[in-house]
Order: structure tokens, then sequence, then C-alpha cells
């Protein structure tokens, strides 16, 4: 199963642990993370659906290519690492 | 007489508490985060975070307990009908918390312009979806810093909750009269200078930087607009220009008296092109006519080479009408004990102030 990791920075504000979720797009992968962690949602997407602006989300090391639509496939032994991009001072 | 207030900074909320004679900061919560808005009424404070990566946040703390998060205003999925819309429909930030006058009843103006109510002190929240519906919110327009409109004011009338005035910059003063069912764009008599001559008028156009009331008589309502300072007398649907006001009627924040209707107070700078105070000190008007005269205060404030701006939320007054405190971008604050008299400077050095309000 596809194995989902985040940012460590997240840990300030609420539990983001390694979770491995069934899923064959971006999309249905995080949709199940999410049922276990609802809080965690609205730190990864906006209120439409669409990953944040500043956040950036690989895919066995490829930057996603679909960021609002969530539909980039993830293969059943792919890593999904969830980044916050660099930004702010 | 508050002897506790909160300072919502880019990198924290400090909390300051008043002992033996003397403001100290008695914690620091949310080090390195930024906050948005701030409410402290009643033993509960909100405080809202824009975390930068992560979006916008809302916590609360009840009595002495821990900070816990809470739901954040969220927008329903954007309509296929909406594609025009030029302004996002996701939460920007929390631009302001206002108090509804019933229990548990809050108000959060945004950015990008949605007005979000809760029932129950944050633990949910709806949206006021007939001011976002409004055709006119199009031509809603961006503020300084930021590309999209902002609610910077949220006035409730405290002898009835379901009067609400709302500032915006930009779009000038709204009001509903039935606790959010209908909307009106009101304010005639402002003039900007940053529109086209045929619409400097318009009242849409109006960047309302901040509206205070008075809280004893709510039909008395000033405005630190973006062009200079305006009185009301009638709840916001007339506005006379303040030309006495002095050194400049330019800057952001407005605090008016809880009991007296003519008195108030602004933290002017040198005018939009260049915003730092005049001749490089920092100073607080005040009015204690109706905006006929303003003196102004300084006792206590820098007045050598200050380029110190206050923004809109970062000017406030405790019940009282004795004590006000302000901070600056630069991350000056000062409070003052005798209704702006004179000042003392907090022994700190802050993070770029972004709000500052007394706990009530």
């Amino acid at each position: 199963m596809p194995r989902v990791f985040f940012t460590r920075q997240l840990e300030r504000f609420l539990a983001a642990p390694t979770v491995e979720v069934a899923g064959a797009t971006l999309g249905d992968a995080l949709a199940a993370v999410f049922r276990a962690n609802p809080q965690l949602k609205g730190y990864v997407l906006d209120d439409q659906g669409a990953l944040r602006r500043h956040v950036a989300v690989f895919v066995n090391g490829r930057p996603v290519a679909d960021r609002k639509g969530l539909t980039d496939p993830i293969g059943a032994d792919e890593e999904i690492h969830v980044f916050q991009a660099l930004s702010g001072g | 007489m508050s002897d506790r207030l909160y300072a919502g900074t880019r990198k924290g909320l400090f909390e300051m508490a008043r002992k033996r004679g003397a403001w100290e900061i008695a914690e620091a919560h949310f080090l390195g985060d930024p906050v948005t808005a701030v409410l402290a009424r009643g033993g509960v404070v909100h405080a809202a975070l824009d975390l930068g990566h992560f979006g916008a946040k809302l916590w609360r703390k009840d009595g002495a307990g821990a900070w816990h998060e809470i739901a954040v205003p969220t927008f329903s999925p954007k309509p296929e009908d909406a594609g025009d819309d030029p302004h996002p429909w996701t939460l920007g930030k929390v631009w302001n918390l206002t108090s509804g006058g019933t229990d548990g009843r809050l108000w959060a103006g945004t950015m990008p312009g949605g007005l979000f109510r809760s029932a129950d002190l944050g633990d949910s929240w709806s949206l006021n979806d007939t001011l976002w519906r409004m055709p006119e919110r199009r031509k809603w327009f961006g503020v300084a810093g930021g590309e999209q409109p902002g609610i910077s004011t949220v006035l409730v009338d405290p002898r009835d909750p379901a009067k609400i005035r709302v500032g915006v910059s930009c779009a000038g003063v709204w009001a509903t009269t039935d606790g959010g069912n209908t909307w009106r764009n009101i304010n005639k008599g402002m003039d900007n200078e940053y529109m086209p001559p045929e619409q400097r008028g318009d009242p849409i156009t109006q960047d309302i930087h901040q509206l205070a009331h008075c809280a004893a008589r709510p039909e008395v309502m000033w405005c630190q607009h973006h062009s200079a300072i305006y009185r009301s007398e009638d709840t916001g649907e007339n506005w006379r220009e303040l030309k006495a006001a002095k050194p400049s009627g330019f800057g952001f924040a407005v605090a008016a008296h809880p009991r007296d209707p003519k008195t108030a107070w602004f933290v002017p700078a040198t005018k939009d092109e260049r915003r730092v105070p005049v001749d490089g000190k920092i100073v607080v008007s005040r009015t204690r006519d109706g905006g006929a005269s303003f003196e102004v205060l300084s006792r206590g404030l820098p007045q050598r080479h200050a380029y110190d701006l206050v923004h809109r939320h970062a000017l406030a007054i405790d019940d009282s009408g004795e004590r006000l405190a302000f901070g600056s971008t630069s991350g000056g604050f000062w409070i003052s004990e005798d209704a702006g008299e004179s000042w003392a400077a907090l022994d700190a050095r802050l993070p770029p102030v972004s709000v500052v309000r007394f706990a009530a």
C-alpha cells in the first residue's frame, strides 16, 4: 500500500504520523488519511480541495502535477511526501 | 479598567499584564506564528493564526485551560456559475473577531471578504451567504499587502445585535438591520483620491481602513479612511470629513471613547506614498469635540527618527476609556493610562504588531 509521510513541522500543531493507506490517486490516498485524521485536511488542502499554495507534495520524488484535482496516479508501493514549500522569513 | 491585554504579532501572541502599576509581558503564546486577530472577553480568548504554509487557524483558551484548536471558517465549493468571481472561495485569513452581543455568538471578518458567524464561540462557523452572494461583491477590490478585499471591521450595535455595520477595504460600509439577512452599501459623503474622478464619491470604492463607534451612543461612528478621517452621527449613512485632523488625516487605526461620543483617537502618518510618522515623530491625535479640533499627544512617545507605522487593528482602548495601547510595524509598543495624555513604552522588542486588544 502507498505510504504517506508528513513534514515534522506539522507536529507543532497536530499529530501527523506516517500512514499506509489504499488509493490509486493522490486524492484517494489523502482522502483515506483525512478520514482517520480529519483535522489534518485543512492543513494540506484549501477550501476548494486543492493543495495549499505553500504545501509541496512529492510522489516517489516527483512533484505532483495536478495540484487542484489531485489526480496523479499512485503505485501500490509508492511513497507520498507532504512538505512545506520554502517561503517566508 | 482592564489589567490585561493581548498583542498579536507576525511571530506570536503576547499576553501583557499590569503588575504593581507597570505593564509587562506575562506570557508568549504561539511563538513564531503570525497572529491576525484576537478577542478576549469573559475569560475566553480567541486567536486567529495565519500559518504561511498550512492556512488560517483558530484557537481558543477557556479560562485557565489550555489552548485548543477550534473550527475555522471555510467557504463552500465554488459553484460553476461563479467562475468569473474575481475573488477566491478559500479563506485567506481571519482579519477580525467580534463578539455578537449574545451568548456564544461571534463574527469573523475575513479576507477575501467573507463574513462568518458562529453561535458556539467558534466551534462551528457559517458564511453569511447573502452578503457573499451579492452581485456587487465582485466590485470589491484588494487592499495593501494583499490582492484580496478584506472585512476590516464588524460593529455590532450594543442595543440590538441584529444591527451590524461592516467596514470593507475596499468596498465601503455595509449595513444590516436584520442580523445579516439583507445588506445595503451605505456611507454617503466619502471621497477618495485613488479612483478616477467620476468614481471618487462612489460608496463602494471607499477604502475603510477602520471603523469605530461609541458603545454608549453607537449611532456615532468614526472612520479612518484611506484618504481622510470621517465621522457619522447616523450609524454610518452620512459622513463628514474632519478636516481639522493633524498632523495628517492619513492613518489606519481609530479608537472611539466608549461613552463620550465626541472623543476618539488616531495614530496619523505621512499620507499614503510614504507611510511613516510625520517628521519621524510618533504621535497620537485626539479629538474631544467631535472632530472640530484635534490635539497632538506625544508625551512618552519617540520624537526623533521614529519610523513606526501602526496598522488598523493595532490601537486598542479598554472599556473605561482611560487605557489605550498600540503597537507598531517596527515592534514598538506603548500604553497610556490617562486617555492618551502620556505613554509608557513596553520594555520589549516585539515582532511587527498586527492587532492589540484589551481583555474585557
